[in-house]
């Protein structure tokens, strides 16, 4: 299909022609001059532009909070938009408002609205909710007035059992997005275009057939080179309407991950495998980055500083990438080469994570430092996975992010550590990297928090309690 | 007496609805008028300081959808967005003295097309070596404004002849606002040269005379409004109005209305931030471990203009003595030049670097000689003894000790210590510490003349009122406060007074919304107008029912004198009949204050607002994350105007505050270059930072003893420094690793930051 469909108060709204890197924020406070919405620093870290999108999912309606600063108006296709102006029926506020007047949750109002639609999206997506649900909620939504205290006890009113009238409207909503075609979706001609392709096969394809192209699946970070580097993009193959490309399997001895599965999507069952990485994914990004970005963006981008590669690598992970109709395997620090140089061929795709599931005798931890616990990006994160013969570390997998140009094994103390006693293995000193300083640490504080993480690890296997700050 | 309708009511922010249902109108949410422009500031790429060798403009100029380029040779009047010396040109003109300084702007069609083009100009610099740090800045001997210091006479002996004397150095972070709008001005061309400005700004007014210097116009010919800031702290004080003034110069050049909004990543590189400090400082007690002597010299990052660093490190001095008397004392100042943004006001306007280095001595005495820290700030406090100040105000409300003993049994800090002690004999890895710490913070402009305000009451005839007065709305609920004063005056409900937005045409020569003393004075100003107007209406009253005014009562929206009574809907259409006016001016200066600052002495504060805050902590020793895991806080607000609206202020400034001492941290490279422009970088605390035990009090007020509006105090600045208490915390979680050493921490308490400490300890 030609034109970009999705639903907006109650009707679908077509566009047959639009700027491929066009940002939802623009859209509408620009276009559609919907100006509850803001922004605040238009690159997906304060959640002022805060929107929710709902989607037909099993046959109901489920909704998200998403940033709007840093998605692209395409990805909205197929899904509804909602955006603060739609929640108050006349002069009755919705819920959420309403409990935010009673407990006088805002003060300069400006960060409000987005706070409205993530609590929004809460109460629509969990029918109790805890306190700790609120904070996780609301922990990409920056309010520099109230000290949170009232949005938190706002949050935790109001989205117990809420019932608001989308449930109502819920039946129509699903008609009218069940009604948008699953097929690809391309707006644009040869030189400017926007493509969805609607399953995993023709993904591959448009990639293979367009190696100049953009893939983006939750633009949590094309979206910042459009805002704030302006760097024109102006072919844009979207993974997020493929069919197939963001499955998640599992498997006798490990968990598959589609590339194109969410953060969202896929922290049960990583949680699953080992808690740790559910702990540490609960801190990357917020809410609104977990629903857009997703596990095989964290990976093609090749970041140092992304959370699931170390972890992910000191699991054994196998990457599969795929080029046209070609499958190519490899353990995923093989993957990384240096700085900002991945090995990925032209028109390639990163396809599938297989991660190994734990052995009965193997024991993963991670840790993830940084100056502000939620919504930070790591100074340091340290994975490790013991496999371990009684007090004896049989093998050891250590892989650390922010230590050097890519995500990176410490292949020499995991040498020394093999065959150690958890005893004499406090007594290793980490001596693999050689890490710079930036905003966010000194390279001496690196190295020692680096070394310290395996000490931690090391005392925690040895039984240590009251070894985390965040129990 | 008759208790009070209105006024102590808790009542909802006057947006409240407005916020959250999205219909609250901030300035980049006006509908523009047609043939709207966009202007984008530009500035050299690379460079802190040097000569500008040459701009080039063309590309910029030649960009898509591209109206115009700006730069200093644009201006018809005066190229300065000073508040005070005249030292900050809106253009950079022959040289730049920080990176980012502002040398062109962009005109475009849309705000992307400006954006983009502004960065295709080339700017060449002759680089010189930036002075970045207060250390850089000593070592050049670059004091921007001269050294200054209260000095008493004894304090070298007092010093020497001190049983226990104490030494130690103190980094203090500096903060950016961070207000969640970003700076913005839409500037609209009027009749005969006039201009019309939204501005999100603290202070119309300058805004006002900025751009009217600029423009080469008379202040009369510029209007400045703004209904509502997105947040302001202190950053939108001086800080709009560069562009403003930018925006006003490109609509006045192009005909067309013009809006300036600023980028985050541009917002955070080219507005100042909180003044950071180094503190040096010796300290001398008596064998009781009270306090002789205090020498302390603090040294401030000022960055490469004055702005308003004069007052704000003035205001360091009067707060390096927080809440305790030091008998001898010299409390001396640098206030240096960098090659960095000029730093500005950030809530609390250079007291809480005052207070925190008195808190940061505080809690190293007590390290040092292994008692409570508690201990030994109660017996250091000001007594009716010892109460002179060192810049010779007395203290006269002594109610901080009452608070913190208090607040010492509700937050059962005694058990809570003896409780961690145990918790750290028995964990190695994860510390407990907990502080209890006051706040003393002195209320008034330390400079005199701003202690002023004025309003403007409207009656209508059909009994509704409108209401303008010279404060400004940044999210404090300054505007529901001073309505509900208007409302207790009249007698009518809230919902029958329409707020309206502070303009320069309404009400001129304001003073800009700050030191916490919108309320107070704005407050005053609004119920002397109403005042004004309940006189005369009074006296029609009276004369309808043939008794004299004073025995005229409004309440409950009724009029009544003896058995007769009418509404006061009835009462305004009867004046308007009667031909008497139902519109007047309210004013309202501070009395009793004054300053003298040659000689260092005088009474520049009205009163004092109090608090105490409790803060536990716990820290893991091995890594330096640091958790706060209770708050307690009992807060002096005299007899609150809105309890709802003063807790607001208290829970938010004390999470703002605790963000300064723990996560925020600016750091800028050695060329000069900010790193930390943006939330990706420079971490405000999170909802999931406050603690899940928060307890804020009112503290049980018989009102202000000073003669405010119904003895309220204000709010709005001191419960910054109540967090201090989290440092403090951190200090004694750090120092439980090993007794009578004291760590040594800075501030922010950074995980970083925290490491070094244990570090310093030398244990392993």
């Amino acid at each position: 299909m030609m034109a970009l469909e999705f639903l907006r108060r109650g009707k679908i709204v077509r566009m047959e022609s639009f700027a491929p890197d066009t940002m939802l924020l623009d859209y509408l406070r620009l276009t559609e001059k919907s100006r509850g919405t803001k922004e605040g620093c238009n690159e997906g870290d304060c959640g002022a532009c805060t929107v929710v999108l709902g989607e037909v999912q099993n046959g109901a309606m489920n909704y998200q909070a998403v940033n709007a600063c840093i998605l692209l108006l395409g990805q909205i296709h197929g899904k509804e938009i909602i955006t603060v102006e739609d929640l108050a029926e006349g002069e009755k506020l919705h819920p959420v408002q309403q409990a935010m007047v009673d407990l006088h949750a805002s003060q300069c109002g400006f960060c409000t609205p987005g706070f409205v639609m993530s609590l929004f999206a809460l109460g629509h997506g969990k029918k109790s909710v805890t306190r700790a649900d609120v904070t996780t909620a609301i922990a990409g939504n920056l309010c520099r007035c109230t000290g949170y205290k009232p949005i938190i006890d706002a949050g935790v009113k109001a989205c117990q059992n809420l019932r608001d009238r989308f449930a109502g409207d819920a039946e129509q909503s699903i008609a009218l997005l069940n009604g948008i075609s699953s097929e690809t979706m391309l707006v644009g001609d040869e030189q400017n275009f926007f493509v969805a392709p609607s399953s995993a096969e023709s993904l591959a394809e448009r990639a293979a057939q367009h190696p100049q192209a953009r893939v983006v699946s939750g633009a949590t970070d094309v979206g910042l080179w459009i805002t704030k580097q302006f760097k024109a993009q102006k072919q844009i193959i979207f993974t997020g309407r493929a069919r197939g490309f963001a499955e998640i399997a599992w498997h006798e001895a490990a968990l598959h991950i589609g590339a194109g599965a969410t953060y969202t999507a896929a922290q049960d069952g990583l949680t699953k495998l080992a808690p740790d990485i559910g702990a540490v994914m609960h801190r990357l990004g917020c809410v609104q980055v977990r629903n857009s970005g997703t596990i095989g963006g964290n990976i093609a981008n090749g970041s140092p500083i992304g959370d699931m590669p170390p972890m992910l690598i000191a699991l054994g992970s196998i990457l599969v990438l795929r080029n046209g109709e070609t499958e190519r395997k490899m353990p995923l620090e093989s993957f990384f080469i240096d700085y900002g140089k991945q090995d990925r061929k032209s028109g390639e795709l990163v396809w599938r994570i297989e991660v190994p599931l734990l052995k009965q005798n193997q024991v993963f931890k991670a840790y993830k430092i940084t100056k502000r616990f939620d919504q930070d990006i790591s100074a340091v994160l340290g994975a490790f996975l013991f496999t371990m013969d009684k007090d004896r570390i049989a093998d050891v997998r250590i892989a650390y992010g922010g230590m050097a140009a890519t995500p990176k094994r410490a292949t020499k103390t995991e040498t020394i550590l093999r065959g150690k006693t958890l005893q004499e293995a406090m007594s290793i000193t980490l001596n693999d990297y050689a890490p710079i300083a930036d905003m966010r640490a000194s390279a001496e504080y690196r190295r020692e928090i680096a070394a310290a993480l395996l000490k931690k690890a090391v005392m925690e296997l040895q039984g240590a309690q009251n070894t985390r700050v965040l129990a | 007496m008759k208790p009070l309708a209105h006024v102590g009511k808790a009542l909802a922010h006057d947006s409240a609805a407005l916020h959250v249902s999205g219909a609250a109108v901030y300035i980049d949410d006006i509908a523009e008028i047609e043939g709207t422009l966009h202007v984008a500031p530009g500035f050299a790429k690379e460079g802190a300081k040097g000569k500008i060798l040459s701009i080039n403009l063309a590309a910029a100029q030649a960009a898509e959808g591209v109206v115009a380029v700006l730069t200093a040779q644009d201006i018809p009047g005066k190229n300065d967005c000073s508040p005070v010396a005249g030292d900050d040109p809106i253009f950079a003109n022959g040289k730049i003295e920080f990176h980012g300084q502002v040398i062109f702007a962009v005109v475009a069609k849309t705000r992307d097309a400006a954006r983009r083009a502004a960065r295709l100009a080339v700017i060449e610099i002759e680089k010189q070596k930036p002075d970045v740090t207060v250390a850089d800045a000593l070592a050049s001997n670059g004091d921007l404004l001269p050294p200054y210091a209260f000095t008493s006479k004894g304090v070298v002996a007092a010093l020497k002849n001190s049983t226990h004397r104490h030494a130690g150095q103190l980094k203090i972070g500096g903060q950016e606002q961070f207000y969640l709008e970003g700076q913005v001005a839409y500037a609209i061309p009027q009749e005969k040269g006039g201009m019309f400005v939204h501005s999100s700004t603290q202070h119309p007014t300058e805004i006002q005379h900025c751009v009217a210097a600029m423009l080469g116009i008379d202040d009369a010919q510029v209007i400045c409004q703004c209904r509502r800031m997105g947040g302001a702290f202190g950053g939108k004080e001086s800080q709009a109005a560069q562009w403003a003034a930018i925006a006003a110069l490109a609509a006045h050049i192009t005909g067309h209305p013009v809006k300036c909004r600023l980028d985050r990543d541009d917002d955070m590189m080219l507005t100042g931030k909180r003044h950071d400090f180094e503190a040096t400082y010796e300290v001398g007690l008596d064998k009781s471990l009270r306090i002789a002597a205090v020498d302390v010299l603090l040294a401030a990052r000022c960055g490469y203009s004055a702005d308003l660093s004069a007052a704000i490190c003035d205001r360091t001095m009067f707060h390096a003595d927080n809440a305790y008397f030091y008998p001898q004392y010299k409390i001396a100042t640098r206030r240096l030049k960098t090659n960095t943004i000029s730093n500005t006001a950030f809530r609390g306007f250079g007291g809480p670097q005052g207070m925190v280095f008195a808190e940061a001595m505080m809690e190293s005495i007590a390290i040092q000689h292994g008692c409570d820290a508690l201990e030994l700030r109660k017996k250091n406090l000001y007594t009716k003894q010892r109460n002179t100040t060192p810049y010779g105000q007395k203290i006269d409300e002594h109610l901080v000790g009452k608070i913190m003993a208090t607040l010492e049994k509700t937050s059962s800090y005694q058990k809570r210590r003896k409780d961690n002690a145990k918790f750290n004999a028995k964990s190695s890895i994860l510390k407990k510490g907990l502080a209890l710490t006051p706040v003393k913070f002195g209320i008034s402009f330390t400079n005199t003349m701003m202690n002023q305000a004025g309003a403007l009451v409207h009656v209508y005839g059909d009994g509704s009122v409108h209401l303008n007065h010279g404060g400004t709305e940044m999210g404090q609920g300054l505007y529901q406060k001073v309505a509900q004063v208007v409302a207790e005056v009249f007698g009518i409900g809230v919902d029958k007074i329409t707020i309206t937005a502070t303009r320069t045409d309404k009400v001129p020569n304001t003073s800009p919304t700050a030191a916490s003393s919108g309320s107070d004075l704005n407050g005053m100003a609004a119920r002397n107008a109403a005042m004004a107007i309940k006189a005369r209406m009074a006296e029609v009253a009276g004369r309808q029912h043939g008794v004299h005014p004073s025995k005229v009562t409004f309440w409950d929206g009724q009029v009544s004198a003896k058995t007769k009574s009418s509404s006061f809907a009835a009462l305004a259409t009867a004046c308007k009949g009667a031909r008497v006016s139902l519109s007047a001016t309210g004013y309202y200066s501070t009395p009793a204050i004054h300053w003298d600052r040659a000689t260092g002495r005088g009474h520049p504060f009205f009163y004092f607002a109090y608090g105490a805050s409790c803060s536990e902590v716990l820290v893991d020793t091995l890594t330096g994350e640091m958790k706060v895991s209770r708050v307690d806080i009992l807060h002096d607000v005299g007899h609150s105007l809105n309890p709802a609206i003063d807790i607001g202020q208290i829970e938010g400034g004390f999470v703002q505050g605790m963000g300064w001492v723990t996560t925020e941290e600016l750091v800028f490279d050695a060329e000069g270059r900010l790193r930390t422009h943006a939330p990706s970088t420079y971490k405000i605390p999170c909802a999931s930072d406050v603690p899940e035990d928060f307890r804020v009090a009112l503290y049980e007020s018989k009102g202000n003893k000073a003669d405010t509006i119904y003895r309220s105090k204000a709010v709005g600045e001191p419960p910054l420094m109540l967090p201090i208490s989290v440092w403090c915390a951190v200090m004694n979680a750090i120092a439980s690793l090993k007794p009578g050493t004291v760590p040594k921490l800075d501030a922010p308490a950074t995980p970083e930051a925290i490491m070094r400490a244990v570090k310093s300890l030398g244990v392993k």
